[in-house]
């Protein structure tokens, strides 16, 4: 995909929730576009919605109405087994809370993608040492999450959503768990994607410093973009 | 082979959770083995029953005993072999609890029909020329003490006084199942004693033991026998010694249908108790599972890790019981010989055991599986902090 060229496409896009015998709206109407080697960051107040786009565009909830392509595909259409193989080879996603599996080391973990690809076991090694690498965690790779601190968690996650190479990284309060210094490493990292390797970053934070690395911010209030 | 990895990893997770589980499994496959092994055991008598051999009795009931002069006509039936009285003693050796079955049986008879009590030619001699010799079992012997030419004293119940008896034979069982807890003594040892002290009683058979030459014509010979004294005072019946044997386990049939109900809710017990564990296992690695999918691992897979997870453990926990079955059999055969001749976990009870462990297993797993497998990611992963 080229740089500047439309990666993400979301078009009038309405979500709600049931709750009870309720039904609460998300997202109303939501409609952009995001360019290829974009870092873009959603902000807005808890229930703003901004999670729930997050997941609709990463592929892990289904629209109401409207719809969503990417890369040109339009996910919105896919069943549960094509987004889950389109999941896999598209998207890398960074969590709040880092989400490692944790008996698993930091290599294992950094491995789980490309044990659903058909690489080799000498090829899916070149890969993921390629990824901690990135990370300056290639020393590290043997310990398990817990013998971990959070930024060195989070930059494990890193490597697992960049190891399988996809053209978008989606991030859900990336720095939300970590101390400043942590935050701040995990955000050089994130630019540092951007910038040398392409990437297409959606980020969702409430820390305005951590928006201020990203090149657009968007704003979310009430299931509605308020800057267009 | 990362799948295998990630449930063995997972099953000792929380190790205290897993050794209870695992522990509890184990406890109660090694139950469920040894009460299948005690429901074997009394059919015992039936499984090691002898096709050539068949049992005359008095027909109104076994309390009712049958003339002596009964055996010669009996050997004179064609296909008859051998014929041999013998008589329920029920004497006590010092007190109750020291029961074991003895017999007063004909010497010669006996070592002819039963081959699998094996003697020494010094012992059968020594049994054959001393009337107050007695024959016994190598774990009852065990039990007491007893060695040859050692000098026991029965009280009798059946036929009162103090029965005086010399050790003249120690037998092995031909089979590990054969039974080594009887005693036998010399038949014409109680009649002589009765026809002097209570001679009503003397020259009575409580049971004839027939050989037959052919067990294809058992059934034919059994006929020819209760014929001979159809309309006599004492009419016989005779049958199988494997249908003789049968009679008294159908006394007993209710207390067998209830051990077997027993082992079956052992089992139901740990499954409840298991299903339990993989519930809340499950339960908590919820966000796991969801951030699986996130990668794009799909239902299949996390189905997987969840049953998997559930049957290591059960087999694993199985594995330790069936282990454990064998030491507490021989326990139990050791320490319990007065009550259980023979205490042998059979091959049929060690798969039994292995099937309810996977049984156990996989029925635990059916709900969290589910659960697992068809989280919402979103909802998945809102379980995290």
């Amino acid at each position: 995909m080229a740089a500047g060229s439309e990666i993400v496409i979301i078009k009038n896009v309405t979500k709600s929730y049931r709750r009870g015998n309720q039904i609460v709206p998300v997202l109303e109407d939501i409609s952009f576009t995001i360019q290829s080697g974009e870092f873009i960051a959603l902000m807005g107040p808890s229930g703003s919605g901004k999670s729930t786009l997050l997941n609709l565009i990463a592929g892990i909830d289904k629209v109401d109405s409207g719809s969503i392509i990417i890369g040109g595909c339009e996910i919105t259409t896919l069943s549960e087994t094509e987004l889950a193989r389109w999941r896999a080879v598209n998207v890398g996603f960074v969590f709040q809370f880092y989400n490692l599996i944790p008996v698993l080391t930091a290599y294992e973990n950094v491995e789980l993608p490309l044990l659903l690809t058909r690489l080799s076991r000498r090829e899916r090694r070149d890969h993921v040492e390629a990824a901690l690498e990135m990370v300056n965690l290639a020393d590290r790779m043997d310990h398990r999450p817990s013998q971990l601190s959070g930024g060195q968690q989070q930059r494990v996650a890193i490597a697992r959503a960049i190891v399988t190479d996809p053209a978008i990284l989606v991030a859900d309060e990336p720095t939300g768990d970590l101390d400043r210094v942590s935050a701040g490493e995990i955000l050089s990292l994130m630019d540092h994607l951007v910038q040398d390797f392409d990437k297409t970053i959606i980020m969702v934070t409430h820390d305005p410093r951590a928006a201020e690395k990203a090149h657009i911010i968007r704003h979310l209030e009430k299931g509605l973009l308020t800057d267009r | 082979m990362f799948m295998l990895k990630y449930i063995l990893r997972n099953a000792f997770r929380h190790k205290l959770r897993a050794l209870l589980t695992v522990t509890g499994v184990a406890i109660a496959i090694l139950a469920f083995g040894l009460l299948r092994t005690l429901v074997g055991l009394w059919y015992l008598g039936v499984e090691s029953s002898s096709s050539t051999r068949l049992v005359s009795r008095n027909a109104i009931s076994l309390v009712f005993s049958l003339p002596i002069s009964y055996k010669e006509r009996i050997r004179q039936i064609p296909g008859v072999t051998k014929a041999g009285a013998m008589n329920w003693f029920g004497g006590i050796y010092i007190s109750e609890k020291n029961f074991f079955p003895n017999f007063a049986i004909e010497p010669q008879a006996f070592l002819d029909l039963y081959p699998e009590f094996l003697l020494s030619p010094e012992e059968q001699k020594g049994f054959l020329l001393d009337r107050q010799g007695a024959v016994v079992g190598q774990k009852l012997a065990n039990t007491h003490g007893w060695k040859l030419g050692d000098r026991v004293i029965l009280k009798g119940t059946i036929f009162p006084g103090q029965w005086e008896f010399v050790i003249r034979g120690i037998y092995r069982g031909a089979q590990r199942s054969t039974d080594e807890t009887q005693f036998f003594f010399n038949w014409d040892y109680l009649n002589e004693s009765l026809r002097r002290t209570i001679p009503r009683r003397a020259d009575q058979a409580g049971i004839y033991i027939v050989g037959v030459a052919n067990p294809e014509k058992a059934a034919e010979v059994a006929q020819a026998i209760d014929a001979s004294f159809k309309n006599s005072l004492a009419e016989t019946m005779t049958e199988t010694e494997k249908a003789f044997q049968l009679s008294f386990v159908a006394m007993t049939e209710a207390i067998m249908i209830a051990i077997k109900i027993v082992s079956y809710v052992v089992i139901v017990i740990i499954m409840v108790v298991a299903a339990n564990t993989m519930a809340m296992t499950a339960r908590e690695r919820i966000s796991e599972y969801a951030t699986m999918k996130t990668l794009g691992f799909q239902w299949h897979h996390i189905a997987a890790a969840v049953f998997g997870e559930s049957l290591f453990i059960a087999i694993f926990g199985g594995i330790v019981g069936i282990v454990g079955t064998f030491p507490a059999a021989l326990f139990i055969e050791k320490e319990l010989s007065q009550f259980f001749p023979t205490f042998q976990v059979t091959t049929t009870t060690t798969v039994l055991q292995l099937s309810a462990a996977i049984l156990v297993g996989a029925t635990a797993s059916i709900f969290p599986t589910w659960r697992a497998a068809t989280i919402r990611i979103a909802v998945g992963l809102r379980r995290i902090g």
